[in-house]
Parts: structure tokens; C-alpha cells; sequence
């Protein structure tokens, strides 16, 4: 299906409606439906497998949680719907579940042969989408697609409460075109032109006439403020139209407010009950700007997590705790955490700590990184909040990064942090094999992991970018990532708070463009992006691997109409869906995310693909990600991706000053780029 | 002797199977997943399933002959091998592990030993039946109707 590579049809079709037929892989949904089984009985594991396989699912198996994990983090969006058992040697089948919720933010389904009414509810306050009594039966099998779906409209759904015409409504439109990039970015630069503020809520819903309302982008800034408003307000006494008054925002309605507020609360409730520190989080969030990414910073381990966890640490929160954690290196090097943490947390070790030793860590090397020559401002802010996003390190990294100018320095952050550990893999693990998916859920750290840990491996990402592998280009990715969500209203962040995975993932995508461009100039990575996006207008982002629910979904849009934008590259970026697919057909998404994130970008072309860029590191250091075969993969994204791409997009045009309608990378290129 | 016979005696001790209580409905699910593309499927599985349960009869084994005893880690292993003989279908074996884990949660050691034994007693009956009537099935199959 989508992936395969040439095909310019994007998501479009698939992202507003979700599954729309343009999309040959929606079509056969759920034919194709990637899973992820996790068991540690080698019995159940092969009668899984094979049951799967009859409902032609594409099935992955593993029997070792810490493997499982790994496999998710290398390849974000390559798993639609995890399957996992409640007992497991190595690692509690709950606690996969959450790292899973806040990194990836996938579906998953817990199975055990406990029918215990404790141990099912246990499944449902971790957030299992389902619980599955064994002996499995193939029936229970077969509906498992439901789960995916359901998670994917979920986030369209918060989209759409947002209210504002997203970019990536229009960029939708534009995806619908076969030829993306050049009608793409025609009609992206007009919209990205007539929106005012992302968070503007326009009456942009006449454009989309089969895209989703208009909904307003909780870009990182606009979330911070909300933030403060309810701090300021008092959580109990928080109530929409105080908030909406203290936060003053022009274009903002009551109802913005409330459905973000909603979200907010679900992902405090969460942190409360999952995270070990839940005051942190707090803290992360009440302070808005910098000052609040001290604590961010502490958080991060944990905050991420459990915003991941919850839901989706919605991207502009990623950007927030990140920035704050870069902001402000408040003993935590902020960004480096979330990065490094991300796998430390996921070791179920005090995050904390790790973001400590993480953060310094990390900023260290985020200087080298950052940019060989790339004089990125990266505001300690911003690295704060990549280290922040440890968790969502995907989102928060990006976000982070956007905020301003730190882009590009946000990305180096990221890459750097993002994952120590995955650096290596990241890059030069093209092996991965799992079909690129760009979606990576919003407020997952998703990018960062994987940019991150291309971007760090690399100081010269450039070169990584350049390389025609698609390495570099993740790396790219992650480094726009940051910076996209968090310069121009992510569309994505509406609401990193974890409201929405789907949410988050736009964020990252808006914010980036302003920073980014401005950033991305130095920024190293984003060279390649050029490669890679000109890959992705060329293949047009097939897979939207729905896994990253609402971000996927945006990325996808996005990134089609990214190719159109290659500007605003930033909002590809984000949407990590970006139906990568088409480069090379490996790692489509990652590729396509990775363009987009060019594009967009700015002339820079960093293209902030946060979450999409993890992906697309991902994607990209498997190039040959096995797109796989059976699986049509870009199941859902455009769903998701699209939209979020789209606003995303939309908006970093506007602030990046399309300055290249045409997508031609060539522009960016690197002039940006200091190698 | 000709398939038609061979295949009838197969039927008939698969049945016996589900009659006298070794086997329940998930065997059919296997059975159902035996395909062209995996045309040996059932035998498969439950070779698998024979060759891991081994080792954690041995784990249990170990576990109740050790002093303390551990019942909760006895659990977790009788848990486990519960599921896995749930997944093809050992219903014997199935319910005379959750009389030991019964046993188990009550801290009985003596009580875990009998149902143990009864449990390895299940598993290995099972095993032998099974090992015959999956033998009359590949022979039905090759064989010639005359």
C-alpha cells in the first residue's frame, strides 16, 4: 500500500476521513495491521503469531518486554497495536504499557490468563485499550483493529475541539492532489498565508471542505499561557472562561479552553497516578516559560513519562518541559534528559536521576552537537525542554527546539539527547526494518529518540543528512523536530499534556516554522532534509502508519502538504506519519517525514518533524524498514498526520515567510547548514 | 492399512480426546489454524508446548522441593503454565492447575504436591495420547486410499 514509493496520493484522502479510500491501504484496513505481540510463552507466542497472521495482520513477535520496547523506540511508527501479556520474566506487562502509552503512545491490549477482576482493572487504569483472556481466541484477534481506530479518531476528534482551521486542513486539500509537492505547496502557501496565528481560529473551515474543522493549535507558547492561566486561576478553580480571560488570546474561544482544559486535567490525573512525582509535573507546567522547566527538568524523566502515559503529553508541553528544561538548566541540562532519560525512565529508574546525569550530559554534547557551525541560540530554555521531553522526547524535543531559535539547536539537543543509546542504532541502523512510520504520537519522545539519537551520534547530522541513506535525514528530523513545534504553533501542541497523542503531534509541527527557519540556517541537519523531502513529495507519504495516533495522522497530511510547503518543513515534521512510504520505499515515512520537515522548515530546512522525525529517523536508518509488504502500513495516517501536518505546516508558513513556495529543497540546503 | 481407515481411527480417538476431558475447544482453534501454509501447524504447537512445559514442571519441581518454599514464585510458574496449557487446549492439566494454585494461595505445600503430581500425570497422559492420535493423522495422510 501507501508506502510504496512514488505514489503521490497521499494521505489526504486518508487523513480527513481517516480512512479514505484514495489510500489503497486504507482500503484493505485492516488488512495489514501491524502487531506487535509480546509474550513470553513461546506457545502462545506461535499460536498468536499465526492467529494474527490469519486475520492477515503483519505480526512481529517478541518474548521479552525490554526487546519489545526497543523495537518500538527504533521504529516508532512501525507497530500499529501492541498485544502483550501481563506476566512477563523480564518486566511487567503494565509497566510496558505505559512506557508504551508515553512513548509511543500505541494502542495496546493486554492479555492474561488472570481473569481476576483486579487484574483486569489494573489493566484499565494503565491505559490497556483492551484485556484479553487467555486462551486467545481468533475472534477477539480479528477486532483488534478496532482499538486503532478508535485511538486515531479520538485525537482527530481533539483536533476538531480545538477549533481553529488547522494548516493541515488545507494541506489536506492540497495532499488530495496526485502531484504533491507542486500543487502542494501552491495551495499550502496560500493557506499558510491567509492564517493570521495559528492559534487564531479562522474561518478556515470553509477551505477544508473535507478536512476537519478548523481547530485551534496549542502551540508551546499558547499552552504555557494556558498553563499559567490555571495555575495562576488554581487547578480546582481553573474553569474555561477565567482561563480564557486570564490568557487573553485573540481568536481564542471558551470552548478552545475547555476541551484543552479537559485535557489537561486527564493527563495531571494520570501523572498523579502514574508518575512518581506528580507534583513535578505540576511545577512543569506551571511555570510557563523557563521558569517552569526547572522543575520540568526534574520531571522529565518522570513527567514525560506519565504525560506519555497519559496521553499524550501533548507536544506543546513536551516543548514546554523541554524548553524549560533547556531553558533552564536547572541542574538537569534539561534537554539532554528527556532524551537520555527516555530510556533510562523506561528502565523504570528514577528518572530523575537520570535526567541529572542525563541533562548534563546531554548539554554537553548538545553544544558540540548543536552545530558545528550553526550559531543556534539554543536557549538553555529550549534545551531544558528537550530534556523534558525526555519522555515524550519525540515531542518535547521538537517542541523545544522550536521555541525559538534553538531549532536547530533544539535539534542537535535532541538528537543528542534524544537517545544516547538509540544514536547509534538510530543512524546507522538501517536494519530496522520496521516500515517507517512517521506518525509518532505526539507527545511521545518518539523523534527525540530517534533523532536524537541519530543527531548526537552524529555532530556532523549534516552529513548524516546528506547521505542519501535516510539517516541523516532522521537525524535532521529530530532536530527539526524541536524547533518546528515549538516556533510556530504546533499544531501539535494543543495540547502536549497528554490529552491527545493525536494532539501533540501537531504541535510540533507549527511551532517549528519560526524558529526553525530562523534557526535552521545553521542548523546542521537539515541539509538532508532537502533529500528527503524532495523523496517525499516525490513519493508522497504513504505511510501513514497510523501508530502515532494523532500524530501520525498529521504527519501524514502534513507532510503531503509539506511537499508543497517545504518551508514549513516543520510541520511535516511534526506529523511524523508522514507517509514516508515513499522514499525508497524504506523508509517511506521517515523519508517523507524528513522532507517535510525540510521543506517546511524554512529555507533552512530543518524540518522539525518532531514526533514524525523520529520516525523518520527511525524510518530513515532502516531505509529499508521493511515496509512491509502485506501491510498497506499508512493505514490511518492521514487521518492524523494530515491535519496536524497540515496546521502545522499551515502555520509555519505564515511564520516562516514562504519564502520558497516551491518545494524545492535545493533551497534550503544548505545554505543552512554549516557543516 | 488404507486412509479411509486410518482416518476413521484418527477421528475416533480425536473425539475420545474431547470425550473423556483432555482436550477442549482451543485444540480445535489449532487445528483451524493448520493451513496450507502451515500444514503441520497442530504438531508444531504442541511439540513447542511440550518441550517449554518440560522446563517449567522442572522449575516447579525445583521450587517445591526447596525449603522455604517460595509459593509465590510456585504461582507464578503454575501461572504460567497454566496459560500455555490453556493455549492448546489441555483441559485436564488446565484445571488441575488452578487446584494447585489454590493450594498454592492457601500455603498448603502438602496439598501443592499432590496436585502437582496429579498435574505432571495429566500433562504426561495427554502428551502420550497426543503423540498417538497426531501420528494416526500424518499417517492418513500419507497414506494410499485403496
Amino acid at each position: 500500500m501507501n508506502s510504496s514509493s512514488g505514489k503521490t496520493y497521499m494521505s489526504t484522502s486518508n487523513s480527513s476521513a481517516g480512512w479514505k479510500a484514495g489510500d489503497a491501504a486504507a482500503d484493505q484496513f485492516p488488512v495489514g495491521l501491524r502487531v506487535l505481540v509480546v509474550d513470553d510463552d513461546p506457545t502462545c507466542l506461535m499460536i498468536l503469531e499465526k492467529m494474527l497472521r490469519t486475520c492477515l495482520y503483519e505480526v512481529t513477535k517478541c518474548n521479552r518486554a525490554e526487546t519489545a520496547l526497543s523495537m518500538l523506540r527504533e521504529n516508532k511508527s512501525g507497530f500499529d497495536v501492541v498485544i502483550s501479556d501481563v506476566h512477563m520474566p523480564d518486566m511487567d506487562g503494565f509497566k510496558l504499557l505505559e512506557h508504551i502509552g508515553l512513548e509511543m503512545d500505541l494502542p495496546v491490549i493486554m492479555m492474561s490468563a488472570d481473569d481476576g477482576k483486579h487484574v483486569v482493572m489494573k489493566g484499565v487504569t494503565h491505559g490497556a485499550c483492551d484485556y484479553l483472556i487467555k486462551p486467545v481466541r481468533i475472534e477477539a484477534l480479528k477486532n483488534i483493529w478496532q482499538h486503532v481506530v478508535r485511538k486515531r479518531k479520538n485525537e482527530w476528534k481533539d483536533f476538531e475541539q480545538s477549533g481553529s482551521v488547522e494548516e493541515g486542513d488545507r494541506q489536506l486539500k492540497q495532499s488530495e492532489e496526485a502531484d504533491y509537492s507542486s500543487s502542494a505547496n501552491e495551495g499550502n502557501w496560500k493557506s499558510s498565508k491567509r492564517r493570521k496565528d495559528d492559534e487564531d481560529e479562522t474561518d478556515d473551515r470553509d477551505d477544508t471542505s473535507s478536512l476537519k474543522k478548523p481547530r485551534v493549535v496549542w502551540s508551546v507558547e499558547l499552552h504555557q499561557q494556558f498553563v499559567a492561566a490555571v495555575n495562576q486561576l488554581g487547578i480546582d478553580k481553573a474553569v474555561p472562561k477565567k482561563i480564557l480571560e486570564l490568557m487573553n488570546v485573540p481568536g481564542l474561544t471558551r470552548e478552545n479552553v475547555a476541551s484543552h482544559l479537559q485535557k489537561y486535567r486527564l493527563y495531571l490525573r494520570r501523572l498523579s497516578g502514574v508518575s512518581q512525582h506528580p507534583s513535578n509535573l505540576n511545577n512543569s507546567f506551571m511555570s510557563p516559560q523557563e521558569a517552569t522547566f526547572g522543575p520540568l527538568s526534574s520531571l522529565n524523566g518522570l513527567d514525560l513519562q506519565t504525560l506519555a502515559a497519559t496521553g499524550q503529553l501533548p507536544a506543546q508541553s513536551l516543548v514546554t518541559l523541554q524548553a524549560a528544561g533547556l531553558g533552564r538548566p536547572t541542574g538537569k541540562s534539561g534537554i539532554p534528559m528527556p532524551l537520555v532519560d527516555q530510556r533510562n525512565i523506561f528502565s523504570f529508574e528514577n528518572p530523575k536521576l537520570r535526567f541529572g546525569d542525563g541533562q548534563q550530559h546531554v548539554n554537553n554534547n548538545k553544544q558540540m552537537n548543536l552545530l558545528h557551525g550553526i550559531p543556534t541560540t539554543m536557549e538553555p530554555k529550549q534545551l531544558a525542554g528537550l530534556h523534558h521531553g525526555a519522555q515524550s522526547m519525540g515531542n518535547m524535543n521538537m517542541q523545544v527546539a522550536s521555541h525559538g531559535s534553538q531549532s536547530s539547536q533544539n535539534n542537535p539537543l535532541l538528537m543528542q539527547m534524544a537517545q544516547p543509546q538509540v544514536r547509534g542504532q538510530m543512524l546507522n541502523d538501517t536494519s530496522l526494518g520496521h516500515p517507517p512510520r512517521l506518525l509518532s504520537p505526539m507527545g511521545q519522545p518518539i523523534l527525540s529518540n530517534g533523532i536524537a539519537a541519530n543527531v548526537s551520534t552524529r555532530n556532523g547530522i549534516q552529513e548524516n543528512i546528506r547521505a542519501p541513506s535516510y539517516n541523516p535525514v532522521s537525524q535532521t528530523s529530530s532536530m527539526l523536530n524541536f524547533p518546528m513545534n515549538h516556533a510556530a504553533e504546533l499544531p501539535g501542541n494543543s495540547f502536549p499534556l497528554g490529552s491527545t497523542p493525536g494532539i501533540s503531534s501537531l504541535t510540533p509541527k507549527v511551532a517549528f516554522q519560526e524558529d526553525v527557519n530562523s534557526d535552521i540556517k545553521g542548523s546542521v541537519g537539515f541539509l538532508p532534509s532537502y533529500d528527503i523531502f524532495n523523496d517525499l513529495n516525490q513519493h508522497k507519504p504513504q505511510n501513514w502508519e497510523l501508530q502515532n495516533v494523532g500524530m501520525t495522522l498529521d504527519a501524514s497530511q502534513h507532510s503531503n502538504s509539506l511537499q508543497g510547503n517545504l518551508n514549513h518543513a516543520q510541520s511535516v515534521l511534526v506529523q511524523q506519519g508522514f507517509p514516508s512510504g515513499q522514499v525508497n520505499g524504506q523508509n517511506r515515512s521517515a523519508t517523507v517525514v524528513s522532507k517535510a520537515m525540510f521543506s517546511s522548515g524554512d529555507s533552512t530546512g530543518h524540518v522539525n518533524v518532531q514526533n514524525g522525525n523520529q520516525h523518520l529517523n527511525s524510518l530513515l536508518v532502516d531505509s529499508t524498514v521493511r515496509i512491509k509488504s502485506e501491510t498497506p502500513t499508512i493505514l490511518y495516517p492521514d487521518d492524523f498526520g494530515q491535519e496536524d501536518l497540515m496546521s502545522a505546516l499551515l502555520k509555519q508558513q505564515d511564520a516562516i515567510a514562504p519564502a520558497e513556495h516551491e518545494f524545492d529543497f535545493d533551497g534550503y540546503s544548505l545554505d543552512n547548514i554549516p557543516v | 492399512m488404507d486412509r479411509n481407515r486410518l482416518q476413521h481411527q484418527a477421528a475416533s480417538m480425536r473425539r475420545s480426546l474431547f470425550d473423556q476431558g483432555y482436550l477442549d475447544e482451543p485444540f480445535i482453534q489449532l487445528e483451524e489454524l493448520q493451513d496450507d501454509a502451515s500444514p503441520n501447524f497442530v504438531q508444531e504447537i504442541v511439540t513447542l508446548f511440550y518441550t517449554d512445559s518440560a522446563r517449567l514442571i522442572q522449575n516447579i519441581e525445583h521450587a517445591l522441593n526447596s525449603r522455604p518454599i517460595d509459593f509465590d514464585k510456585l504461582d507464578d510458574y503454575m501461572h504460567r503454565f497454566k496459560g500455555s496449557s490453556s493455549s492448546i487446549g489441555a483441559k485436564k492439566v488446565m484445571n488441575e492447575c488452578t487446584v494447585f494454585r489454590e493450594y498454592c494461595s492457601a500455603e498448603n505445600a502438602e496439598g501443592c504436591f499432590r496436585s502437582f503430581q496429579q498435574v505432571k500425570q495429566d500433562h504426561a497422559i495427554l502428551r502420550r495420547k497426543l503423540e498417538v492420535y497426531l501420528q494416526m493423522v500424518r499417517q492418513a495422510a500419507v497414506s494410499q486410499t485403496t
